[in-house]
């Protein structure tokens, strides 16, 4: 077992542990940390797979941009501690493991049963093509030759998303007041009941039950 | 340093994306969900990158590229609707809602 | 002088133009420009006429003039063109026609004063001129076909011309029927019959001759002048009419010269499968010939549609149905004279009859039938129209006889007094319903003995409403005793003439037929004088039967001078047949080939006005000098029973034709409409078969459509929504449980994808 072999294991612990902690953790913040966690694990896996610039781009974007933006809005919200009652669907939790297990024991059976295990690691780069691949020179030539339009149409998206989300964030951006939306939600609920108590097997108390508030 | 078999990457990136499948549907926290998604884009981005050294070609870093790129415009808008939703249903938790079915 | 004979298209053309202005433009003029332009129409063709006449008497072998090319097949051989022929015969057609048609024309301006229908009436009065016009002047049996059928056209539309008039039922007064339209369409179906038989025999000549046209008249003088002219020429011809087996192979130009090589080659004539002898031939074309003439000129058996056609305007009897029209038949077969004489040396039918001798019996037993039937007549008119019919007879046993010049004389002379009769009854009846009219305005006076009257209405033509006209009508009065006079022959009226060489024709032919037709034609001649006799004095004599009568009125001088002027040539158009001279006679040899001159034969005259004087006298003892009407209202001869009855109705011709043509006719009509029609093909065809059986179907279908393809419409849509029922249940709007069903999608497609690599590395 060479020593790169081990430090992919000793670092691939670590992420799935971060990952299960993230998924774990009742509190978001926790939650967030350990995908942070995580994030930089990958980030190390792409440094140990010749990708050095994306490992750099996952450590700004990720952790630096968007993690920074989960953070700040679980703490605008106030939603680091969340009650969990026994949920609605309590059913899903059992079926969902099962699932997940089916899941990876049927990608590593496809991968230790498949074309990937015979394969040989990939013969190792010299020197001089392992400072050009995955390096900021080459990822940028392909982005701004071969990829340039849809490079060109993803900013468009960010800038899409960026108004998008602006809009979103405003009070002002439904243009009515809360009151308003309120009286609105009450008249699509009473016109919803009426539409419904026409269809006699469903039952009305569900769909109040849908649009009365928790609090 | 002797490199580690890309069949060993693939099984990593997996497990992360099968935890961040089940983080999004065990966890009701919607915020905890997008967290989960992010977990489950980056898995599938590590496998690119693995496919991406197998093959020595560049095309599968600049595809880890686009996603981040649309992973950030997601969790931008997403986020957004999470405060919105919040603001309006006093609530972030999933299970709460059900407008999806009008 | 032959460049005149140009101008006959203007004889028919004058007419034509007098009709397209009336029509056109005649709804904006004033009633008498109407009339008066139709009439100067009518005398411009009859001016034109006479020009024709004065070019004929300058070069009198006549001529054909050409106007238009008409039905041309040069394939088949057919030619036949708009020709004109100017002959003798032709003008002295157009000169009766026009000339009597003019006076009739004026007549009917103050005749027809006052009818809604003035204009209609005088487009109609030229358009006969024309058609009549058409048919006297074509060179070719088709033109005269065509004139044939379209004078018989304007004789339906002018008999039905008060198409609206009803009559009314005696007893109730309701609307029984309409008479005019019934007599229009009896003339109509009738003459078809007669027309039939015509058309046939045109099909057949040209089948024989391979030409409608004429050609010139070949035996140039007759039979008196001896020999025919070109009887060498004719056997030198004999050797190509006849092709080696013996067919008539047509050669020449016109059917006449063709008809006498063919008879002398004596060819046979292919027809079918069969080969005819022309002679036979030529006798199966002029027997159907005379079944035309039976039905256009009133003969036995189609005669009956004539005493109906007096319902039409009186201006219209006395112009079409007595003095011109009727006549075409006549016309017709003194045209075809070369024909006729051909066949009367063929016996081909039983009791070594011929087709002359056939026309002859028909003339004749149609003269003596219409003579006794006119004595028992009481409407004026009617008397007239069997008097017509009797004429006819004389005219058409004359032709029969080959005294061609006898009845073309007769026909000019009868043209004269019967428009003349005619119109002076017209104006009798004009003068009574005046009286009538002024009787109403004072009501007071004797109880009125009115025969006539049919539910509070005067019959104006009934002679027993009459009497003692005398005084009222002076001058219709002279002009009608002329005509009547000039119809029963007495000297020197123009009737005796003519009707003297017809008895002299019958005589002269010495044969059973021509005793036949001279005892017939001499009792009928006699009862023509009693029949007028009693007419004049029923109407004339006596004293006023009815308040009517008692008031009439003279008729305005528009109608009395048309009657003098005919009057005059009634009297006189004996004197152009003079014996000694026979101007007529020999006028008309010029075109009609056997037309031969009879000598005048004193004792025969002589016994036919004794005949007609005797007659008179009876009429005199009857009903002038005794009232004409016996105390109870019955008729003078009314002692007669029986046989009275039997004339009156008119020999119960129109019975004995409901009975076998009518009755059988309806029988058939009923059945197909009532039977064949209403109860099978409507009731059972269409109720029950069709109709029936699709209301079934559609009983059937429309079940099958509710049952089984609503069924199953209806059964899928509420499968649909007993599915989406419980489907609508995963939709929960929960999108936690959304990832899952997401989540086991992907591991099914994981499945589908890695399951084949599995496979491949078990193995």
């Amino acid at each position: 077992m060479s020593v790169g072999t081990v430090i992919f294991l000793v670092v691939a612990a670590v992420a799935i542990l971060a990952a299960i902690g993230m998924l774990l953790s009742e509190n978001a913040i926790h939650s967030a940390l350990f995908l942070i966690l995580n994030l930089a694990c990958v980030a190390f896996f792409y440094q140990m797979l010749n990708a050095p610039f994306m490992a750099m781009v996952q450590i700004t974007v990720y952790a630096g941009a968007i993690m920074v933006l989960f953070l700040f809005v679980i703490m605008l919200l106030g939603a680091e501690r969340l009650r969990t009652p026994h949920g609605r669907f309590a059913w899903q939790v059992p079926v969902a493991f099962v699932l997940a297990v089916v899941f990876v024991v049927t990608v590593v059976v496809a991968v230790l049963g498949g074309g990937l295990r015979d394969m040989p690691p990939p013969p190792a780069m010299t020197e001089v093509e392992a400072a050009a691949y995955g390096g900021p020179e080459q990822i940028g030539e392909a982005l701004f030759t071969r990829y340039v339009l849809p490079f060109e149409m993803v900013a468009v998206l960010l800038l899409a998303s960026m108004i998008g989300a602006v809009v979103l964030s405003r009070e002002e951006g439904f243009s009515i007041s809360r009151g308003e939306r309120l009286q609105r939600a009450r008249g699509r609920r009473d016109a919803l009941s009426l539409h419904h108590r026409r269809q006699e097997d469903l039952e009305t108390e569900d769909v109040a039950g849908d649009l009365t508030p928790t609090r | 340093m002797e490199p580690v078999s890309t069949g060993a990457y693939v099984i990593v990136s997996a497990i992360l994306f099968t935890i961040g499948v089940l983080g999004v549907l065990i966890r009701r926290n919607a915020i905890l969900m997008f967290m989960s998604v992010e977990l489950m884009l980056n898995a599938a981005n590590l496998a690119l990158v693995a496919f991406a050294r197998e093959y020595a070609q560049v095309e599968g870093h600049v595809l880890t590229f686009f996603v981040m790129t649309i992973a950030a415009a997601e969790v931008a808008v997403g986020l957004a609707l999470i405060v919105a939703i919040f603001q309006s249903r006093e609530t972030i938790n999933v299970d709460e809602l059900s407008d999806l079915k009008q | 002088m032959e460049g005149l004979f140009n101008l006959a298209p203007l004889v028919i053309l004058a007419p034509a133009v007098g009709l397209l202005i009336n029509l056109f433009i005649g709804g904006r003029l004033r009633e008498r420009s109407v009339g008066w332009i139709a009439s100067i129409a009518a005398g411009t063709s009859f001016v034109f006429a006479a020009v024709l006449s004065f070019g004929l008497a300058r070069s009198p072998a006549g001529g054909a003039v050409y106007v238009t090319d008409w039905v041309k097949l040069p394939l088949a051989g057919v030619d036949i063109a708009w020709d004109l022929r100017v002959d003798t015969l032709s003008v002295t057609m157009m000169l009766a026609v026009a000339g009597v048609g003019t006076l009739i024309h004026v007549y009917a301006i103050g005749y027809m004063h006052g009818d809604a229908g003035f204009r209609r009436f005088f487009v109609y009065l030229n358009l006969f001129l024309v058609a009549m016009l058409t048919l006297v002047s074509g060179n070719n049996y088709l033109v005269l076909f065509v004139g044939w059928e379209l004078v018989g056209l304007c004789s339906f539309l002018l008999i039905g011309f008060w198409l609206h008039k009803p009559e009314r039922d005696p007893e109730t007064g309701e609307i029984a029927g309409y008479k005019n339209t019934a007599a229009a369409k009896k003339a109509f179906i009738v003459n078809r019959v007669g027309d039939f038989g015509f058309l046939l025999a045109i099909l057949l000549i040209f089948w024989t001759f391979g030409t409608l046209t004429y050609g010139p008249p070949v035996a140039a003088h007759g039979e008196e002048d001896g020999a025919h002219g070109g009887a060498a020429t004719l056997a030198a011809q004999e050797a190509e009419v006849a092709s080696e087996d013996g067919l008539c192979v047509p050669h020449g130009e016109g059917v006449f010269e063709m008809a006498e090589a063919f008879m002398a080659a004596g060819c046979d004539v292919k027809l079918g499968s069969s080969r005819v002898p022309i002679g036979a031939m030529i006798t199966l074309i002029t027997l159907l010939m005379i079944l035309g003439v039976t039905g256009k000129s009133a003969q036995i058996p189609l005669f009956v549609w004539l005493p109906d056609a007096m319902a039409g305007p009186t201006p219209v009897s006395a112009l079409i149905h007595a003095a011109t029209m009727v006549t075409a038949g006549v016309y017709m077969v003194t045209r075809s004279n070369v024909l006729y004489e051909l066949a009367r040396g063929v016996s081909v039918l039983p009791f070594g009859l011929t087709s002359p001798g056939v026309l002859t019996i028909i003339g004749a037993l149609t003269a003596f039938m219409a003579g006794t039937v006119a004595l028992a007549q009481w409407d004026i008119k009617r008397v007239l129209a069997f008097s017509t019919v009797s004429q006819l007879g004389f005219m058409v046993a004359a032709v029969g006889l080959g005294g061609y010049i006898a009845g073309m004389f007769h026909l000019v002379t009868h043209a004269f007094f019967k428009a003349l009769l005619f119109l002076s009854a017209g104006s009798v009846i004009h003068g009574v319903e005046h009286g009538h009219h002024h009787a109403h305005d004072a009501p007071e006076g004797p109880e009125e003995k009115t025969f006539g009257y049919r539910h509070g209405v005067l019959d104006p033509q009934d002679m027993r409403n009459m009497g003692g006209l005398r005084q009222k009508m002076p001058a219709t009065f002279w002009v009608y005793l002329i005509g009547a006079l000039a119809l029963a022959g007495i000297v020197p009226f123009a009737g005796f003439w003519s009707k003297d060489e017809i008895l002299l024709d019958a005589y002269s032919r010495g044969d059973a037929t021509g005793w036949f037709a001279l005892i017939l034609l001499m009792t009928a001649a006699a009862f023509t004088a009693f029949y007028m006799g009693r007419q004049v004095f029923m109407i004339f004599f006596g004293a006023p039967r009815t308040q009517a009568a008692a008031h009439a009125q003279e008729s305005p001088p528009i109608m009395t001078r048309p009657l003098v002027v005919l009057a005059f040539f009634s009297a006189v158009a004996g004197f152009l047949n003079w014996p000694g001279t026979h101007s007529f006679g020999h006028w008309l040899q010029e075109s009609v080939a056997y037309a031969h001159i009879a000598d005048f034969n004193l004792a025969l005259a002589l016994l036919a006005t004794l005949l007609a004087l005797l007659a008179i006298f009876f009429a005199a003892l009857l009903y002038y000098w005794r009232p004409a009407l016996r105390a109870d209202g019955a008729d003078r001869l009314g002692g007669l029973g029986r046989l009275w009855r039997f004339l009156n109705r008119k020999w119960y011709w129109d019975e004995f034709y409901e009975l076998i043509a009518v009755q059988p006719f309806n029988g058939i009509g009923r059945f197909l409409a009532g039977r064949l029609d209403g109860d099978f093909l409507h009731d059972w065809f269409h109720d029950t078969l069709i109709w029936r059986s699709f209301d079934r179907a559609a009983a059937f279908l429309g079940a099958f459509d509710l049952k089984i393809i609503d069924g199953a419409v209806n059964g899928l849509g509420w499968l649909a929504a007993q599915a989406a029922r419980y489907l609508r249940r995963v939709q929960t709007g929960y999108v936690r449980q959304y990832a899952l069903g997401v989540l086991v999608g992907a591991i099914v497609l994981l499945f589908i994808l890695v399951l084949p690599l599995l496979i491949a590395n078990s193995g």
